[in-house]
């Protein structure tokens, strides 16, 4: 995206640093549970709590999820990473310090490859990934002078994925989350709900003139919670940027909040003195030391991961880029599809799923799994088509009543009497009642009104109660009429 | 590296500590007579040692990934200054 | 026969073991004593119903023929262990009123062979100190000489001055920078740092995370063995504790020193070292000697930058400790209008100077700008040190030392009180030990012209406190120590 200025165009320049939670049965430095939606302070160890001579001790399957998610990013997975202490004092911090890695980080570069509306694809460098432990809640509207505070999130494994300043267009970064929220859900690694907060967003965001390389200050937006509001965030703010500079301002480096009613950014009051993390290794903690065949194990049990899965249905299904691409971002739909379409023709299953299915679902308000039609009634539906036992329209209305029953679609068709007619001579009587009725249109045919072909194939369906086979009721009529 | 009152108090604010204005003076003074001694560091060449953080190199051992804990609050917030509803109670967080 | 108090464990044991007196006689005179001897301020908790109760299951165990290891055996604990339902302050005003809902895992270990909890001992606040000087409590008082009021030495003051003046059989202490050692130095006890990762951090309240560690008080090198018997362990809780074995201690004692290869090092013979202090080390190094051992001289060169190094590290790790002490979740809360003012109010009233000047020292070492050169900076000249005493144990089994460059001064020094490096020096033997994460010991070797304890070090390999024990006992034997009756 290109922003026009009153001298020159500017480029966006923005990176983003992503707060994805672990899925996983404990927290990452206790065990106490996950579990969202306990009574306060009722998931809480002793060691979340920041009590007097208590000692974290990291749960080995956040690191499993973590190598886990490096190799989906297609990463380096280190073998030495250590974990840091970040130390600031905050009321949902029990310890006054976030355990972290900061020098060493379990997961270095890697790369996620975006697909754009315009069928383009782009590669987002991915900086690094480390894992970290959530704070506790800040509560503050239930009462004017308190703020309550509920430490059951403290200590939840997250992953934070850092790119590199890659994105040129909220569209582009749009795309990313969307294909890293993918990834995560085909992984298993993270639930990447943004909008319950398991996955968060921070963004930064700098503008430059169209064309030149510079790095110019950044601003970050913290928390930012959707995928809508990450694209409004970053494109209301590289305006404000463009609009700063062209009136001879300069920007300072600071976070702001991201507001979703109005879709600007305000600047956050400034405090006397700034930040400093003093970040130091963590001594409670020995260096994380990785085996190359831990990491082996683990690559062994990755799943095929959208691009490949998106690749082989292109390959070997034969459906095109945009249907596969569709397709392949919910895992769900993925398998959905595949079962669907076994032993069918693909891209008419991907027709419907895409189409009535889809739409069936939408107006359900129903997730992919509750659908009453199945994989295999979806397929099966196809094949009556293809085997010419019911036309495509007749399929429409079959279709209607399995997602009311979940019925399969030959009991439906059989019990409705929906079976196409094919027999000639059936068709043919109906023909001969439709030309006998019609004369006025039989002589407007012949004296050249060739086009009125189309009603007479029409009447003779309509008449057969759309059963007749119009191939068939198309070479009768030719027949009877030419 | 001498430090001046500004880092002392900004030393104080990172650490949450308060030192009372009449006190700066003289926290800034034996602040400086600590940082003087420990600088004879400098003396010792280290250009190429490694940082020493852990003294024993075992390995990280990990846990299992198992809930062996929670459903304590009771607990947790026995020794709470101040709790209600069963959260800790705080005056309002000023952002 | 001697009062029952005065003897050491093993004795105990062997008293309880011939039914001589029952746990809950023993518990009773304990008691009796610790009311005796309040004025030494040892105690800044006595639990006397948690041990009369404890005591009777003990004599129960002794009736019924299942006595454990250290059955009856009536403890004083450090202030700085968490004990589950009783109150743990690390004589600290910020832990006002602390109950710990969960036990330490080595006093838990104690407790579940058998020992008898009589109250929580005095110490410097959160271990800061050389002298008790800094609890909130007041300064427990050396047992040596009470009318004069001397210090017990610091940090585990009231666990040496308690085991001294027979108010606990044996007492458990931590030590991050020779916190077990000096202070045993000065009340003429017994006293071991094990290896950094022999004994389980886990519920004892964290000083400096990379450098504590918890080990006993005892009134002799038996009962020390003793008492780390039980208190080591690999525990899954803290994850630098080491997996290993916990080797029967008590074994090395009575072994031979004919051919050990103890080492000396001159760079602890400083010019002005005290004379006292000298020919105590020169005794200790005769003795050896004439027992068979070897003695080579080593040299420790970076162990005159230990110091330094340590209250770059030390601080640095303390101050992040720490920070979870805010007014919020327990402890001390002084309120405020807002959240930082509580935070500000609350830390303020609640440490103490000591510990207020090593949080700020080590916040400043952490920051932006200064951690290359000072806590970075530290932690390479760390290594340096380690390396030193890697480089000495190819020529050498065991290192013999002084422990203290004084012995214990009066409460209230005008000369301490002047400048706060002045009371770090008394560090100056212990801390490299603890820097580079190895066993450290000292015993009593004597007394001072003017009737005061001095203190020997024996500093071993890591993970080799058996040899430091074997050399330990023959010291032992020889000295002939005689202890506070």
């Amino acid at each position: 995206m290109i922003i026009t200025g009153k001298e020159h165009n500017w480029e966006i320049v923005c990176g983003l640093e992503i707060h994805c939670q672990i899925i996983s049965e404990a927290k990452i430095f206790s065990g106490a549970s996950t579990r969202f939606g306990a009574d306060a302070n009722e998931n809480v160890s002793f060691v979340d709590a920041g009590m007097p001579g208590m000692l974290p001790v990291l749960n080995g399957y956040c690191v499993h999820q973590a190598v886990k998610t490096g190799l989906g990013l297609r990463a380096k997975i280190n073998n030495y990473s250590e974990f840091s202490r970040k130390n600031y004092f905050y009321a949902d911090m029990p310890t006054g310090y976030q355990i972290t890695q900061f020098l060493y980080p379990i997961v270095g570069e890697g790369v996620v490859t975006v697909d754009l509306d315009d069928g383009s694809s782009k590669d987002i460098r991915i900086e690094r990934m480390h894992i970290e432990q959530d704070a506790g809640k800040s509560i503050h509207d239930i009462d004017p002078n308190k703020t309550f505070i509920d430490l059951n999130r403290a200590g939840v494994g997250l992953m934070e994925i850092v790119t590199k300043p890659d994105f040129r267009s909220p569209e582009e970064a749009g795309a990313f989350l969307r294909k890293l929220r993918s990834i995560l859900r085909y992984l298993g690694t993270c639930d990447g709900n943004m909008d319950e907060g398991s996955m968060r967003c921070d963004i930064n965001v700098s503008v430059r003139p169209e064309g030149s390389d510079e790095l110019r200050t950044r601003c970050e937006m913290k928390n930012v919670n959707s995928v809508k509001f990450v694209m409004q965030a970053i494109e209301n703010e590289a305006r404000r940027h463009v609009e700063v500079y062209e009136n001879g301002g300069s920007i300072e480096q600071e976070t702001r909040r991201f507001d979703p009613a109005t879709g600007l950014t305000k600047a956050l009051r400034k405090k006397e003195f700034a930040h400093d993390y003093r970040y130091f290794p963590e001594p409670d903690l020995p260096p994380l030391v990785l085996s190359d065949e831990y990491i082996r194990k683990v690559a062994d049990e990755l799943p095929e991961l959208p691009d490949a899965k998106k690749a082989r249905f292109v390959d070997k299904l034969g459906l095109t880029k945009y249907d596969a691409s569709v397709i392949c971002e919910n895992k769900e739909v993925a398998d959905f599809f595949e079962k669907a379409a076994a032993g069918h023709d693909a891209k008419k299953v991907a027709n419907w799923l895409m189409g009535d299915f889809f739409a069936m679902l939408k107006r359900k308000n129903i997730n992919i799994e509750e659908s009453p039609v199945t994989a295999e009634n979806l397929g099966a539906l196809v094949e009556l088509i293809e085997k010419n036992v019911i036309s495509g329209k007749i399929a429409k209305d079959v279709f209607e009543i399995m997602s009311e029953t979940g019925d399969s679609p030959a009991k439906i068709v059989e019990e409705k009497g929906l079976k196409q007619v094919t027999d000639a001579g059936a068709i043919e009587a109906i023909v001969d009642r439709v030309i006998a009725e019609n004369q006025d249109k039989v002589g407007a045919y012949k004296g050249g009104k060739t086009g009125l072909m189309g009603w007479f194939v029409g009447q003779v369906i309509k008449e057969s109660k759309g059963k007749a086979n119009p191939q068939v009721v198309n070479s009768l009529l030719a027949e009877k009429l030419n | 590296m001498a430090i001046d009152r500004q880092t002392v108090s900004r030393t104080a604010f990172l650490s949450r500590l308060k030192i009372d204005d009449d006190k700066i003076d003289a926290a800034e003074n034996e602040f400086n007579k600590i940082l003087n001694w420990v600088e004879q560091l400098n003396e010792v060449n280290t250009d190429d040692v490694a940082p020493l953080t852990a003294v024993n190199e075992n390995a990280l051992v990990c846990r299992e990934d198992k809930v062996t804990e929670g459903g304590q609050a009771d607990e947790i917030l026995a020794n709470a200054p101040m709790a209600e509803y069963g959260y800790f109670v705080v005056p309002k967080v000023v952002e | 026969m001697a009062k029952i108090t005065s003897l050491t464990v093993h004795e105990t044991l062997d008293g309880l073991k011939n039914k001589e007196f029952t746990a809950l006689e023993l518990a009773k005179a304990y008691l009796a004593a610790m009311e005796e001897k309040r004025a030494l301020n040892a105690y800044v908790l006595e639990t006397a119903e948690t041990a009369l109760a404890q005591a009777e299951e003990s004599a129960r165990r002794y009736r019924d023929g299942t006595a454990r290891a250290l059955e009856g055996i009536p403890l004083g604990i450090k202030d700085l262990f968490c004990t589950k339902g009783i109150r743990t302050t690390a004589c600290s005003h910020i832990l006002d009123g602390f109950v710990p809902p969960y036990e330490s895992t080595v006093t838990a270990n104690l407790f579940a062979a058998g020992a008898v909890c009589l109250g929580k001992l005095n110490m410097d606040e959160f271990a800061m100190g050389g002298s008790n000087e800094t609890s909130y409590y007041g300064p427990a008082v050396n047992p040596w000489q009470e009318e004069k009021k001397l210090v017990p030495g610091g940090s585990s003051g009231g666990s040496a001055a308690a085991v001294a003046a027979n108010i606990c059989a044996a007492a458990t202490g931590t030590d991050t920078g020779g916190s077990i050692r000096q202070p045993a130095a000065f009340c003429g006890v017994a006293g071991i740092k094990p290896t950094y990762g022999r004994c389980s951090r886990y519920g004892i309240v964290a000083f400096a995370s990379s450098l504590d560690q918890a080990g006993p008080i005892a009134k002799d090198v038996r009962d020390c063995a003793l008492l780390l018997n039980v208190m080591a362990g690999y525990d899954a809780k803290d994850s630098t504790s080491v997996k290993t074995e916990t080797p029967d201690f008590t074994k090395a004692l009575g072994q031979s020193v004919k051919g050990l290869k103890v080492g000396v090092p001159a760079e602890y013979r400083p010019t002005g070292l005290n004379a006292e202090i000298a020919a105590c080390w020169d005794k200790g190094i005769k003795i050896l000697r004439e027992a068979g051992a070897e003695v080579v001289e080593i040299s420790l060169p970076h162990t005159r930058y230990a110091l330094p190094v340590y209250y770059i590290i030390a601080p640095a790790e303390a101050s992040s400790n720490l920070a979870r002490y805010d007014g919020l979740r327990y402890g001390l809360r002084v309120p405020g209008e807002h959240l930082d003012n509580m935070y500000v109010n609350s830390r303020t009233a609640g440490f103490g100077v000591e510990v207020k000047r090593r949080i700020m020292v080590g916040t400043y070492v952490l920051s932006a700008g200064y951690y290359d050169a000072y806590y970075l900076k530290a932690q390479k000249v760390r290594r340096l040190i380690r390396d030193d005493f890697v480089r000495a144990f190819n020529d050498c089994d065991v290192i013999l030392t002084p422990t203290s460059p004084t012995t214990a001064f009066p409460i209230g020094d005008a000369q301490m009180k002047e400048n706060p490096i002045n009371m770090w020096l008394n560090d100056v033997f212990t801390v490299s030990v603890n820097l580079a994460g190895l066993p450290g010991m000292s015993l009593p070797a004597g007394l001072s012209a003017n009737g005061l304890p001095l203190g020997l070090q024996l500093i071993g390999r890591a993970f080799d406190e058996e040899t430091m024990f074997k050399a330990a006992a023959v010291l032992e034997k020889e000295i002939g120590f005689e202890r506070l009756k």
